[in-house]
């Protein structure tokens, strides 16, 4: 059996728009419309609603390990996660001057500090910071996040977006639900079959996806299904299945995802670009969308580390995770300087020792250049995790 | 009145209110852990719970020269290196028996009230602390304030959760039933010692400064910040500090310092960010051997901006405590803080600005480089920036932050001369 002609190019075309700092997608659908681009950071603002007045979201991640920080650094200290500089450096670069906006959704304080230096380098372009509730009733924090919504649609059209329009969110909604079932579908389709979805390979669809439009993002996420489904040449190595956390907002570098596919491990379960996994399931289309976007949040989204758990048991979705996809251990993997990822790993720990789950736990940069420590550590994890198993 | 009943008063406040915690697993008075920004006091004591303040615990046993144990320990536990290390040191004197600044054992927490204002990791350390103590959380978010404004949907917001959830919690932790007029009674007692506060911070004004506006100023605000604000004790301590700052004025009197009266003010200067509390007395004195004071900073503004006119009203109970929670500084978005520290400047005649960059705090430290440059832009004034930590000693290099701030203060000089030439 042959492996499906179109993949290389497909993975190609992916990763030519990962690779591309200067957005040039984001330009060139700029030109053909006419309409405005507004950038969002890390990790989930509901597009929808951009969409739904014409504008086109395009997810910021940082930037990866080669590009050189120059301007960055003169405004973070060392001891400051990477991203920020590296978005810094993007913007004074004029890299992604295309963009008409940003939102910086309420994630953590370096973000939000960060959408007030974005304010004052670039006070003609839209600086939105998204505050996001931490009370999860509908008629108290539902009520504030959608006067949050409401302004953010407002500010929009304010600089020549499309109005609101309720019809144009539901049809918004539908299309991302289409968005969100094909993720869950190669996760899903990953968990199965690993070795025929190399999470560094889902890894550059989904960064591609950030800078398309929904339909293009659609059509390129249907094509890689249909691509890994027909490889059959893929075939399984003994390797072990970990679930990775602690990696939502400064990604790795691909080559950290490489090595650990490399030591031994299919990534079975992550938390990669998780803007299209925040919220779980479908969102409504029938009845006000702007109120099923804001319900959606509040009682259907991720159990991130950035939100307040204010119900059920901490890590218990971590465990699910796990049961779920059928990992065989946990990689505790997040950015150094990560407030949220590291003020939430001892309880993660915990819980996961309460399932006698193997785990092990290492930090990165997004610009990190050597891998040969994690590269041994995570080749000990998997060999120890096939021993336990063989055992 | 002696010019020390000050302080004298409010040690007896701090030791009789531990005196109170330790002898409740006694007594059966009920305490609340709650963090500085953002802290309702007024509300707790209305239904007699005692307020215990983590943040203040930590910066305590930094000062007793504990916090290098008590962080090794939660990283022991696996805390990260790289977090905030209040949270360390909270959690490591928690591991060694919770032995709080005065001595003696503090209870263990009838309900955390998650007042979030201003920090991200105030969510995390209680959703920590959660799961060790298993008590009730009574969570309250504050939105933030990215453009420098209070809008009606933020406090709204911030109103809905005080009556429908947090006062619901607080009602069934204490058995007692909500008393509007009690809370009333004790936010009319804030307004009065927040109006002495803001006297005795803007009486730095005056040339020479009567008072230490960062490092004098940390202990002015202890009570306002902590257990204290809404208390008659509160408004009878910042009623005799300010007869002694008073008198200090009229006497022509610079600030005291660890080492007694200081010397000639030859440098004014605003300060931003929270000062090092394991070297505290080392830290001011490396400023007051330079004649340097400060006249105004940000980290006294944590717990409250009232000397840009806010104070609680007991007419609105719950929306002056919204507003109150909105306003605290680090709340604030970077503009609005780049624009109140020029204005300082402006308005106290400093001739610099310093910035104490601390490794633990994201909420203050991202983004300070920036202020630092904007700050100079609009002021004209020169900037230094030091970086320690809060609580870590490993974090507070003396001789580099000394070398630091000696060339600082030569570069004001040289200036001062430059201009006078
Ligand atoms: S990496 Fe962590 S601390 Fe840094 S911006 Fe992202 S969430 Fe915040
Ligand atoms: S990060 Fe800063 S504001 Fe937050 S708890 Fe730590 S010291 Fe306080």
């Amino acid at each position: 059996m042959t492996r499906a002609p179109d993949l290389p190019a497909l993975f190609d075309r992916a990763d030519g728009l990962y690779r591309d700092y200067k957005l040039g997608a984001v330009r060139a659908w700029k030109a053909r419309t006419g309409g405005l681009a507004i950038g969002y950071m890390p990790i989930y603002i509901p597009c929808e609603l951009l969409h739904a007045q014409g504008v086109l979201p395009v997810g910021l991640m940082g930037a990866r390990d080669d590009l050189e920080i120059i301007k960055g650094d003169a405004y973070y200290q060392s001891y400051i996660c990477h991203i920020p500089r590296s978005t810094i450096e993007l913007g004074l670069n004029g890299n992604i001057d295309c963009l008409d906006g940003l939102i910086f959704p309420a994630i953590c304080d370096v973000i939000r500090n960060l959408s007030g230096i974005w304010q004052t380098l670039f006070p003609d372009k839209l600086v939105r910071y998204l505050d996001v509730p931490q009370n999860f009733s509908p008629d108290i924090g539902g009520r504030f996040y959608r006067h949050e919504l409401e302004t953010l649609c407002a500010e929009m059209a304010g600089r020549g977006a499309r109005p609101y329009d309720p019809e144009a969110l539901s049809a918004s909604i539908a299309l991302y639900n289409r968005l969100r079932r094909l993720v869950r579908d190669l996760y899903a389709l990953r968990q199965e079959a690993p070795w025929k979805v190399p999470t560094s390979e889902l890894y550059i669809m989904l960064r591609a996806t950030l800078v398309l439009p929904v339909e293009e993002a659609i059509d390129l996420l249907e094509e890689y299904h249909a691509c890994v489904e027909a490889a059959d040449d893929r075939q399984p190595l003994d390797q072990a299945r970990v679930l990775l956390t602690g990696s939502f907002c400064e990604q790795p570098p691909i080559g950290l995802i490489r090595t650990l596919e490399r030591s031994g491990c299919y990534i079975v379960d992550d938390d990669f670009v998780q803007v299209h996994r925040w919220i779980k399931s479908d969102i409504p289309v029938e009845g006000d969308p702007l109120n099923n976007l804001v319900q959606a949040f509040l009682s259907d989204a991720i159990a991130s580390s950035t939100r307040y758990i204010d119900q059920g048991v901490k890590g218990a979705e971590l465990l699910d995770r796990v049961r779920i996809s059928g990992a065989e251990g946990v990689l505790f993997c997040a950015p150094s300087f990560c407030d949220p990822a590291l003020l939430d790993q001892p309880m993660m720990v915990r819980a996961v020792e309460t399932t006698k789950t193997p785990w092990t736990a290492f930090k990165y940069s997004e610009n990190t250049g050597q891998f040969q420590v994690i590269r041994e550590q995570a080749g000990t994890f998997a060999d120890s995790i096939k021993l336990w198993s063989e055992a | 009145m002696s010019k020390d009943q000050s302080q004298v008063r409010q040690k007896d406040m701090i030791a009789r209110h531990f005196d109170r915690l330790a002898a409740a697993p006694d007594t059966g008075d009920k305490t609340a852990y709650t963090f500085v920004p953002g802290n309702l006091t007024e509300l707790l004591l209305s239904f007699d719970l005692l307020p215990v303040l983590p943040e203040i615990n930590s910066l305590q046993s930094a000062m007793r020269g504990k916090t290098a144990e008590y962080i090794a320990l939660a990283e022991k536990f696996g805390h990260s290196e790289d977090v905030c290390t209040y949270v360390k040191s909270d959690i490591g004197m928690m591991k060694s028996g919770n032995i709080g600044p005065t001595g003696q054992r503090l209870p263990d927490p009838d309900v955390l009230l998650l007042s979030y204002t201003g920090c991200f990791t105030f969510l995390k350390w209680f959703e920590l602390l959660r799961e060790e103590y298993h008590c009730p959380v009574a969570m309250l978010h504050v939105p933030y304030q990215p453009d420098g404004r209070v809008t009606p949907s933020m406090r709204d917001y911030v109103v809905k959760q005080l009556r429908d959830e947090v006062i619901p919690t607080l009602e069934r932790v204490s058995g007692r039933a909500y008393d509007e007029d009690r809370l009333k009674a004790h936010l009319a007692l804030a307004a009065q010692a927040e109006d002495d506060l803001v006297w005795v911070l803007q009486s730095a004004k005056h040339r020479p400064s009567p008072i230490d506006a960062y490092f004098g100023a940390v202990y002015y605000v202890g009570p306002i910040f902590s257990a204290f604000r809404g208390t008659q004790a509160a408004v009878e301590y910042y009623r005799a500090l300010r007869s002694e700052i008073d008198e200090r004025i009229r006497e022509g009197k610079g600030p005291v310092t660890p080492d007694g009266e200081m010397g000639q003010e030859r440098f004014r200067v605003v300060v931003e960010g929270p000062p090092n509390w394991t070297s505290f007395r080392q830290f001011w004195k490396m400023f007051s051997d330079e004649g340097a004071v400060a006249v105004a900073s940000t980290y006294t503004k944590v717990g409250g901006m009232y000397d840009l006119g806010f104070r609680h009203d007991p007419s609105r109970p719950l929306e002056t405590l919204a507003e109150y929670c909105l306003g605290c500084y680090t709340n604030l978005g970077l503009p609005t803080r780049i624009n109140l520290l020029a204005q300082y400047i402006k308005e106290y005649e400093a001739d610099g600005f310093l910035i104490n960059s601390v490794k633990s705090c994201n909420s203050f430290s991202a983004g300070q480089l920036h202020i630092m440059r904007e700050v100079e832009r609009i002021s004209g004034r020169p900037g230094g920036f030091i970086e320690s930590d809060l609580v870590d000693p490993r974090y507070f290099s003396a001789a580099n932050i000394k070398n630091r701030l000696e060339s600082y203060f030569q570069m004001l000089e040289q200036k001062r001369m430059g201009g006078a030439a």
